[in-house]
């Protein structure tokens, strides 16, 4: 799950690591109150969405005074942001973070993840700041300092002496430093982050660090236990049927395609996905509704699937096994009518009864083609949305 | 003959009296896997069927000499589970509860390091050695004994339709294992090629992989160096989008890295024969083995 730039911040102001002077608006009105709290200027004026490129799109703006906060804010919020990360159709902007410029010296790039190679928490630094990271990864990975902690024992001051000197910091700065580095390192083990992200890390001429910019990301599988965290979650940052989906607990991501599917278990329906190119077409969709397959979450796809409106013709490739074909064809026949199915459907599945379970799906008098194996399956539903 | 499970293989399973535990165990029990013992806490004494019940992992060890756990506990008290079977003395863990938190599965993973259990999963199907003992989720009947093909995946049902298809071909499975989709694991495919290259019965393997991490580059560069049998390798995911979680945890390219399409090439640099169409992999494993 990801969460806004002011958000991310609140939880730095929480943790004690330090950021600029301001605050988050959602009418020019409140801007200007914020503004008027900064104390000075320049103040940049910064377009809160998910998506990072704000600045290149126009969603980033320095103001000089109070009406120049007040005009930038009128401009940005409400406008539809594109970046290279939103996609074309761009994402509309509800609000704005404020804040007061500061004096720069030198930037610098600080993250933690959760690796899966250490099986810890890598921490990854940089002189390099205000780049992307994985620019500066392919071209200069000798300028990439990586410590790697192990969770049972934590973050020790000899990791972040590691980086401050891989940094080049000097002695006074070391202390400061090591100080926000493991703050930083108890938030991302408190709320069971993914990912903390500064960059860039800014060290001011008054030699003092600052979070110019913040990112988190948090691991999905741990939000039943940070409640305060999934509250701040911001549904029109996501895909309408993506969060329409995950209300019923299946896995969808909605993609450019017109052959809708459904499959059980998330490395089959990617696999799925593949065979649906291979066979000429191009998925409308991943959607795995997990192992086990049930009637209902079958209708639940059927739901999904119908509502994207790209969609001419789906797939339905369910390996049961251990499931009864029967069952799951009479469950397929029901949720189709529910539906009120108006695309035609090929259905594969596998498992025990499975000529019983073809009957049933024969005699359902639904627009409905079974397929003897995966790649009949793709070729047929490659031929009706070819048609 | 196989690989870490055989006809042998004492199995208690934690989370027995839970429905998911009820099921699989039976159908465990069906297939003639060996369920000595089942863990809750709070229901020792009890029996599931004919299967006695007890209240820690420890006390079913000790009462019917289980060596292997089978875990179907849920999410937030799975670490606790596989830290207790791993204190329990089992020499083998099979975790197939889905949706641990990360931080979670990494403090379990230093934790083994200092035991002598092997780990498989979390979030998997289990192990089969097919006609011998299936220690998981996997339906039974899709599988045939005898060898001489070993099967390691990340994924699930896309392994069943693999097994399907080899099975169709009249190719036989020494074990077959899930590794498991999510990023931090236990047991990876360098743990399972090293034991299938060794077991004399396996002539050779098939790798089933997905996007996300670089596990498979890594399998790659080992097969290169060490494994003499012929291995098959089928990656899913070449038209998953980045950034995107692609279901299982692990499932995501991120910054470019861990897709189908590096993962492929890396295979193919190192003499791994690499199927590209999922439908005909079981003629493709026909024609190489």
């Amino acid at each position: 799950m990801k969460i806004h730039e002011y958000q991310s911040k609140q939880l730095f102001s929480e943790y004690g690591i330090p950021i600029p002077r301001g605050g988050v608006a959602e009418t020019p009105e409140s801007a200007k109150a914020v503004a008027e709290t900064l104390g000075g200027f320049p103040a940049a004026v910064k377009a809160q969405i998910h998506a990072g490129g704000r600045g290149k799109g126009g969603g980033v703006k320095i103001a000089n005074n109070t009406e120049e906060v007040v005009r930038h804010a009128e401009d940005i919020i409400g406008m539809n942001l594109v970046t290279h990360q939103t996609g074309p159709a761009g994402q509309p902007v509800k609000r704005v973070l404020i804040e007061k410029g500061l004096n720069i010296a030198k930037e610098l790039y600080l993250s933690l993840m959760a690796d899966r190679e250490s099986a810890g928490i890598m921490i990854m630094a940089s002189e390099a700041g205000g780049m992307d990271i994985e620019t500066v990864a392919a071209e200069t990975p000798e300028k990439i300092i990586k410590v790697s902690v192990n969770p049972l024992t934590g973050i020790y001051p000899y990791h972040c002496r590691k980086v401050a000197f891989g940094l080049g910091l000097d002695k006074e700065l070391i202390k400061s430093f090591s100080r926000m580095l493991t703050s930083l390192y108890r938030l991302f083990v408190d709320r069971d982050c993914s990912l903390v992200e500064i960059n860039p890390l800014v060290i001011t001429e008054d030699r003092e660090l600052c979070a110019l910019d913040a990112k988190i990301n948090f691991d999905d599988n741990a939000l039943y236990r940070q409640k305060e965290v999934a509250e701040m979650r911001d549904l029109d940052e996501e895909d309408s049927l993506d969060v329409e989906a995950s209300k019923y607990n299946l896995n969808y991501i909605n993609l450019d395609g017109t052959v809708g599917n459904m499959v059980n278990g998330a490395g089959l329906a990617m696999a799925v996905m593949d065979t649906i190119k291979l066979a000429g077409a191009e998925p409308a969709n991943f959607l795995d509704v997990g192992g086990g397959a049930t009637a209902e979450m079958i209708e639940n796809g059927f739901r999904i699937i119908l509502s994207d409106k790209k969609v001419k013709a789906i797939l339905i490739n369910i390996f049961g096994g251990i499931l009864r074909c029967d069952v799951l064809a009479k469950g397929v026949v029901e949720a189709a009518k529910n539906t009120q199915i108006d695309v035609p459907l090929v259905v594969r599945m596998e498992g025990t009864n499975v000529e019983e379970g073809r009957r049933i799906l024969a005699e359902s008098g639904l627009d409905l083609q079974t397929a003897g194996d995966l790649r009949d399956a793709g070729q047929k539903v490659a031929a009706l949305v070819a048609a | 003959m196989s690989i870490f499970v055989n006809a042998d293989t004492r199995v208690v399973v934690q989370g027995i009296t839970g429905r998911e535990g009820q099921f699989h165990a039976r159908q465990c029990i069906e297939y003639g896997t060996k369920i000595v013992a089942g863990s809750t806490p709070g229901k020792g004494g009890q029996k599931m069927d004919e299967v006695p019940v007890f209240d820690s992992v420890e006390k079913a060890v000790a009462e019917t000499e289980a060596n292997c756990s089978l875990i179907f506990v849920p999410p937030p008290f799975a670490a606790d589970a596989i830290m207790e079977a791993a204190d329990a003395g089992v020499d083998l863990i099979v975790a197939i509860t889905e949706g641990i938190p990360v931080l979670d599965m990494m403090r379990v993973k230093h934790y083994l390091n200092t035991k002598t259990p092997r780990l498989i999963g979390p979030n998997c199907p289990g192990i089969i050695t097919p006609g011998a003992a299936k220690v998981g989720i996997m339906p039974g009947p899709i599988h045939k004994p005898g060898g001489p093909i070993g099967v390691v995946s990340r994924s699930g049902t896309l392994t069943y339709e693999v097994v399907y298809q080899l099975t169709r071909q009249g190719i036989g499975q020494t074990t077959c294992i899930g590794i498991g989709g999510d990023p931090v694991n236990g047991t990876n495919f360098i743990d399972c090629l090293e034991a299938f290259e060794k077991d004399p019965e396996t002539k050779g393997m098939v790798m089933v992989g997905e996007i996300g991490g670089s596990a498979e580059e890594q399998a790659a560069e080992y097969i290169k160096q060490n494994v003499s049998k012929p291995v098959v390798s089928f990656i899913a995911g070449m038209t998953a989008p980045p950034g995107r979680r692609m279901g299982h945890a692990g499932a995501i390219i991120s910054g470019g890295a861990g897709t189908a399409q590096g993962k492929v090439e890396a295979l193919k640099a190192c003499g791994v024969h690499v199927c590209e169409d999922l439908g005909r992999i079981g003629e493709f494993c026909a024609k190489v083995f």
